[in-house]
């Protein structure tokens, strides 16, 4: 892998400084009230694990940590910097925040390693000889570099997600936030993808990841986070929360989604 | 047959055709030019900008071009005392092809717009998310793909543009194929007939391929999600 994560391997996993925190957030949908008072910090290195039932605000607040969604009150604090408003700023902020969505979100008019190479080349300066070794590594690295000419549209879901996350990590970002990835996938894809996302967090990334995959909740996550009707009901490790859940409604929750 | 053959040779109808073909050129690179900006101001983040491109699209888009040809002609020439050249035919010529290129430009961006419609916004919240700027974000991912998306409707724009070029009469363009047409008619009111069908036929043979070259690039180039 490339030279940041091993940097951040080097700081130690799960260090104590955080490297995101949210103080007070609210946010509303004209009259819907969607965050209510988040509170929320992840530090360097630490794996953060959303989950919670449909409209409960929980992609929402991923989102609003790279700013595609605008908070009303409250601040939040990447590297101990509060979220700058438009501009360059907020510019030189994404490009240090990965973020992997639901739908891919691949540039459909560029071919793979295009999509890998563009940012490193248009935001960081890279030569295109440079970004494109380094895009063929990426791409080696979660299987898909035989692919690395091709147009998205010619690869599975599961693949295309491949490739966002590899276009992600050629930005060497400080944080990845994963909104829903698997969501899209058919059941034979979701393994291949989160294989990559379990190898990242194993490497130290930190990672906000907005999930309802629980196999991954328990086998990657340092916390996990349980949110409802916007609010932040319950948290802990993966342990604490799956064996001694306290709120009825994450027991409600995990009971719907753990019966089959 | 016959009348059509006489006439070819009587009149230069080319040359009139050649007068519209370039007022058309000319005015779909300006217009070009002209749209994209304006539809850049419609999805940038600022509002003023915004308002002003919905203004100025809604003005020239509802303007019958005739009455923006006379205002050329009249309004920015004889009261404004605006020209481009000394010389009468070559100042109304490029006042025609302003008129036309602001007019046009107003359908260019519509047309652009509804390429945009095409693209999901996830586009832009990736090209945003890795640390793209409004402008790179613009450039390099959602009008590569606006354009993709929107030339089906370009291409009936410029079909429209080189129609409408025939109201460059109305802004004194005096070598242009409606007023060699009235002149034919007013000298050979016998053979109305074949004057309607040289221009009529003249017209098809122009806009035919147009109409087949849209088609097969917008086949070709049509972006697969």
């Amino acid at each position: 892998m490339t030279s940041a994560s091993e940097k951040v391997v080097s700081e130690g996993v799960a260090s104590s400084k955080p490297l995101v925190e949210l103080d007070h957030v609210e946010k509303y949908y004209g009259e819907l009230h969607v965050l209510k008072d988040i509170n929320l910090e992840v530090k360097k290195g630490e794996v953060l694990v959303i989950i919670g039932p449909s409209g409960s605000g929980k992609s929402t607040l991923c989102r609003t940590i790279n700013r595609l969604e605008l908070i009303n009150s409250g601040e939040i604090r990447i590297d101990g910097k509060p979220l700058p408003q438009e501009g360059k700023e907020l510019t030189k902020l994404r490009a240090e925040v990965g973020m992997v969505f639901q739908s891919f979100n691949l540039f459909a008019h560029k071919s793979i390693l295009d999509n890998v190479t563009l940012a490193p080349r248009k935001v960081l300066g890279l030569s295109k000889d440079q970004a494109e070794k380094e895009a063929m590594e990426l791409l080696a690295r979660v299987g898909v570099d035989s692919q690395a000419n091709k147009l998205p549209a010619q690869l599975s879901g599961g693949q295309q997600q491949r490739v966002a996350i590899a276009r992600s990590l050629a930005m060497h970002p400080k944080v990845m936030l994963f909104d829903e990835p698997t969501s899209a996938l058919d059941p034979e894809m979701i393994t291949e993808v989160l294989d990559v996302m379990v190898d990242l967090a194993k490497e130290g990334m930190t990672m906000v990841v907005v999930t309802h995959e629980m196999g991954f909740a328990r086998q990657a996550a340092d916390r996990v986070v349980f949110m409802a009707d916007g609010q932040i009901l319950e948290q802990g490790t993966p342990a604490e929360f799956f064996d001694h859940t306290k709120t009825e409604r994450a027991k409600d929750f995990l009971g719907k989604i753990l019966a089959h | 047959m016959q009348e059509m053959m006489t006439l070819l040779s009587n009149y230069n109808v080319p040359a009139a055709f050649w007068v519209n073909v370039q007022l058309t050129l000319w005015s779909a690179l300006f217009s070009l030019i002209l749209g994209v900006i304006l539809v850049m101001m419609r999805i940038s983040p600022v509002g003023s900008l915004r308002g002003f491109a919905v203004a100025f699209v809604e003005f020239f888009k509802n303007m019958p071009l005739t009455i923006i040809m006379v205002f050329m002609l009249l309004g920015v020439f004889v009261q404004l005392r605006f020209q481009f050249s000394s010389t009468f035919s070559t100042n109304f010529y490029w006042l025609a092809i302003t008129g036309l290129s602001l007019y046009t430009s107003a359908f260019v961006c519509e047309s652009l717009r509804s390429g945009i419609n095409t693209v999901p916004l996830g586009q832009a919240e990736a090209a945003r998310s890795l640390g793209l700027s409004f402008f790179q974000t613009a450039g390099l991912i959602i009008l590569p793909q606006a354009f993709r998306g929107s030339v089906a409707p370009l291409g009936n724009t410029l079909i429209a543009l080189l129609k409408n070029s025939t109201v460059a009469a109305a802004a004194s363009v005096a070598t242009e194929t409606s007023t060699l047409m009235k002149t034919m008619i007013e000298y050979n009111a016998s053979m109305i007939i074949a004057v309607f069908l040289i221009f009529a036929i003249g017209y098809v043979i122009l806009i035919i391929p147009i109409g087949l070259l849209t088609t097969w690039l917008s086949n070709k180039l049509a972006v697969r999600r």
